[in-house]
């Protein structure tokens, strides 16, 4: 393991940390070659369904650079940047894979020695965690994709898109949510989206009974059966067949978003 | 994707030893040849000179390219300068890659030639990948109706609309009140000049009236706005009738108001205790009683009272009013303590303004008025005492002005905020209770008039306004400006522009700074007739999107809305291409021209492969 080099993508705002990266190129500051740097115009872009297809796709970490808060070039954008990223870690850590493989920096355009602390930190940091296990333990890849596919979820997507809206401005009727009830609450939308999808995922290809299901989600029979309940009422899932007493399951795929 | 035939061209750029010393260009280019689609691949010592352009030029034609991938330094300062060479070849700019191997590479991976070579080879191959998936865009160009509404009638509205008008632009001029000129009539003279407030203001006023470009309503507001920059139409309410019209740009100019220090140092309690203004207005109108001695309280409701920040102005008016009331005095006497036979009207006027204003105030609060113009004993001498926190009287002439203050023997005296001064009756006579920091002791000064500094604070309707026109408001209710040092003048959203007191408290000249300024803003997209949106802009696919406003209410720019089938449509000329929309919508239903997530995630996938652990 000692020769583990970390595959690190880095999702960088063009106008600060992107900017605060050549800064640091312009001014020599020396850091570890592992980072491969994607250009968008705004940190905000970067969804929380398109961080765990990188990580799907064997990334070792992920890095999310943003503009310092109160300086988003498109006033708002880090802001949610911070939510999306809050989500993912979420979901990476339902998934069972180390939330501390995704980082958000906020890194200015002046700040190119920072800029190249923080890479050379955040590497360091990849390689005490060791190579993703992604590439070689399937059933966490199941997971992942379970992660995945929950957050695309359209609840999920508007819980967490409405989450600066509700905890600061308040509701149509001017009622603000307290931000720790709105983060249980979203924790358990996230919880339950995945755990659904992690059943769609597990019963792709076989079909599943509820104990089986139950088995592999690390939840109560009742609660999966719960789930069970919730995705046959979605038309996401149908019974396949029954064996002996036991009814068993498989997901109805409809193709992918 | 299309099924055209994508043939891809690969420029590395040695950039001298930049990227040459550091990175072995020549195996990055022949790598580069080796990817998928790539019909050519070449290195140059310099690709941005003339002859690394001509070699592009000609290698488009030649090879017969359509993508371009140039791998050197970093697109923000280069990316105009390779897009116009793929222009110039007949290859749309967006057709373009760039790929940063010096800034991000070479220059930070100095010591491992080795491995920095194989990042470039990855970071080409991330190019390669994403430049493949790329599509012809066309910028959209959206023409912009040739006139101005300035929203506000007081100094900054009526100089930025002068301004505009002197541009040859017609200008729609809406002022609530039933008179032009703002808050400035209310004030007597003005600081540093000493000229009389209204002498200077009726003259702007007239040059209004009489300019021809220049549409004034009175006891007028604007109730509606739709659209975007060029392209807004607004409805107004002018002395209660709907009109609607069309313009290309907004000026907020709305100005502030005085804060009212209720239940602070007697205000209300105690005549002889006036505000600000109402000193301004007693002044105005040669109505001040005869007194022997004034007190000014400072920072009353601001600087972590009421309000949190600093008005600005009032340390130099507070001594403007000293100096006034040292050099001056008698001169703004009311004429009965003149000694004049008849009670003058105007004196009557300004207690009855007074009395008038705060009656207004007091029918919100459900209260009845009382008390009438006060009257006092003549006496010679005028003691004249700041009370104050500190006095910023900032800037060259301001200090001399203070320095002048102090010889005409004007008293400043120090107030903590722990130790507020308060204002009390004895007997008749007005008290001032203070904490003398400097002598640290409890001191009482007699006085007949208190004059209470208080701040501007913004204006009560400004929140509507807001929202009207989707700008923000910072957190004392002020407008706020795209950048406090880069923008001062500009709102995030493209058209719509913000100067005077609407912004944060100032004086006269920084209002009709800051209203040149907005309207030499707002006359660039006049003068040029037309707005161009670079291509990054969000798109809905209305077969998915629901309606369900989510993209709407986190959009920045107001850059969406709801169209009549009730699905979200984006309007290109505001929409800026952050991507925040498409990361948040629901239900997947929006993405970003030229950032799509495929493209995206195709790029971070070039980047991990072959992973093998």
């Amino acid at each position: 393991m000692s020769d583990f080099e970390p595959r690190i993508v880095g999702f960088l705002c063009n106008w600060c940390s992107y900017a605060g990266a050549d800064l640091a190129g312009v001014s020599r500051f020396q850091y570890p070659t592992n980072i491969r740097s994607i250009r968008v115009m705004c940190s905000t872009r970067v969804s929380p369904h398109l961080l765990l297809e990188v990580f799907k796709a064997g990334a070792d970490g992920v890095m999310v650079g943003g503009c310092h808060i109160g300086d988003c070039h498109y006033i708002t954008g880090n802001y949610y940047t911070e939510k999306r990223i809050m989500l993912t870690k979420e979901l990476l850590r339902l998934a069972g894979i180390e939330p501390d493989r995704l980082r958000l920096e906020w890194i200015s355009a002046s700040e190119g020695e920072r800029c190249a602390n923080v890479v050379a930190d955040f590497v360091k940091k990849v390689r005490e965690l060791g190579p993703s296990p992604i590439p070689r333990d399937s059933r966490l890849a199941l997971r992942l994709d379970a992660a995945t596919e929950a957050a695309k979820v359209f609840r999920l997507r508007l819980l967490s898109g409405k989450e600066i809206k509700l905890t600061g401005e308040g509701n149509a009727y001017g009622e603000k949510v307290d931000p720790e009830r709105f983060g249980n609450i979203l924790r358990n939308a996230a919880q339950e989206e995945f755990q659904r999808n992690l059943i769609l995922e597990l019963t792709k290809c076989s079909a599943l009974s509820v104990k089986e299901m139950a088995k592999e989600t690390g939840e109560a029979t009742d609660a999966t059966l719960e789930r069970v309940v919730a995705l046959r009422s979605k038309n996401l899932l149908a019974l396949s067949v029954v064996e002996g007493m036991t009814p068993k399951y498989k997901a109805i795929i409809v193709g992918g978003v | 994707m299309s099924d055209e035939n994508v043939r891809i061209g690969v420029f590395v750029c040695h950039c001298g030893t930049n990227i040459g010393g550091f990175v072995d260009v020549p195996a990055v280019a022949k790598y580069a040849a080796s990817l998928p689609d790539v019909a050519f691949a070449s290195d140059s010592l310099y690709t941005c000179a003339e002859n690394g352009l001509a070699s592009i030029r000609d290698a488009i034609k030649d090879h017969g390219l359509n993508r371009v991938v140039v791998a050197s330094c970093t697109p923000r300062t280069h990316a105009p300068l390779f897009q116009a060479v793929c222009e110039e070849a007949g290859l749309n700019k967006y057709l373009f890659t760039f790929v940063n191997i010096r800034e991000q590479c070479s220059w930070v991976h100095m010591k491992e030639k080795e491995k920095a070579t194989e990042k470039a080879k990855d970071l080409i191959r991330m190019g390669v990948a994403r430049v493949r998936l790329l599509q012809a865009q066309e910028e959209s160009r959206i023409a912009v109706e040739p006139k101005a509404l300035v929203i506000g009638g007081g100094i900054s509205g009526m100089t930025t609309a002068l301004s505009l008008a002197d541009h040859g632009f017609p200008v729609i001029l809406v002022e609530k009140d039933g008179e032009l000129g703002g808050f400035v009539r209310n004030l007597n003279n003005l600081y540093l000049d000493g000229k009389d407030a209204v002498e200077t203001i009726n003259p702007v006023i007239g040059r209004v009236r009489a300019n021809r470009n220049i549409t004034a309503f009175l006891n007028s507001r604007v109730v509606k706005v739709d659209g975007f920059i060029g392209n807004y139409d607004i409805t107004l309410s002018v002395d209660g009738r709907e009109k609607k019209d069309k313009v290309g740009v907004i000026v907020v100019a709305t100005g502030a108001m005085e804060y009212v220090p209720y239940s602070l140092y007697g205000y209300e309690q105690f005549e002889h205790v006036v505000s600000l203004t109402e000193f301004e207005i007693l002044c105005k109108n040669k109505a001040l009683p005869k007194i022997h001695s004034i007190a000014f309280i400072q920072c009353v409701g601001s600087r972590g009272q009421d309000k949190s920040y600093c008005s600005r102005i009032c340390c130099n008016v507070a001594i403007k009013n000293a100096l006034n009331c040292a050099e001056n005095y008698k001169n703004m006497l009311g004429r009965e303590e003149t000694g004049a036979e008849v009670k003058a009207p105007v004196e009557m006027k300004a207690w009855e303004e007074i009395s008038e204003r705060r009656r207004r105030r007091r029918g919100r609060r459900g209260e009845e008025e009382g008390g009438e113009a006060p009257q006092a004993a003549p006496t010679e001498a005028l003691e004249i005492t700041i009370f104050n926190r500190d006095v910023m009287a900032y800037g060259v002439d301001h200090e001399l002005n203070y320095n002048k203050a102090r010889e005409e023997h004007v008293r400043f005296v120090r107030y903590t905020p722990e130790n507020l001064p308060k204002v009390n009756m004895e007997g008749d006579k007005l008290v001032v209770d203070y904490w003398h920091d400097t002598l640290k002791m409890q001191r009482k000064m007699n006085v007949d008039m208190v004059v209470l500094s208080t701040p501007l604070i913004s204006q009560p309707d400004a929140k509507d306004l807001s929202k009207l026109l989707k700008v923000p408001l910072g957190q004392d209710g002020f407008f706020l400006e795209a950048h406090v040092k880069l923008r001062p003048v500009d709102f995030a959203t493209d058209g719509v522009y913000v100067c005077g007191t609407a912004k944060a408290p100032a004086d006269i000249t920084e209002c009709v700074d800051q209203a040149l300024a907005a309207a030499s803003r707002a006359a660039i997209p006049l003068a040029r007739g037309y707005v161009q949106a670079e291509a990054l802009t969000a798109k809905v696919n209305p077969d998915i999107c629901t309606g369900c406003g989510t993209c709407e209410a986190v959009c920045p720019y107001g850059a969406i809305r709801k169209t009549e089938k009730g699905v979200a449509e984006v309007i290109v000329a505001a929409c800026k291409g952050c991507g925040c929309c498409g990361a948040t919508c629901p239900e997947g239903a929006i993405d970003q021209s030229h950032y799509t997530d495929v493209q995206l995630l195709a790029e971070a996938k070039a980047a991990l492969e072959g992973v093998v652990h």
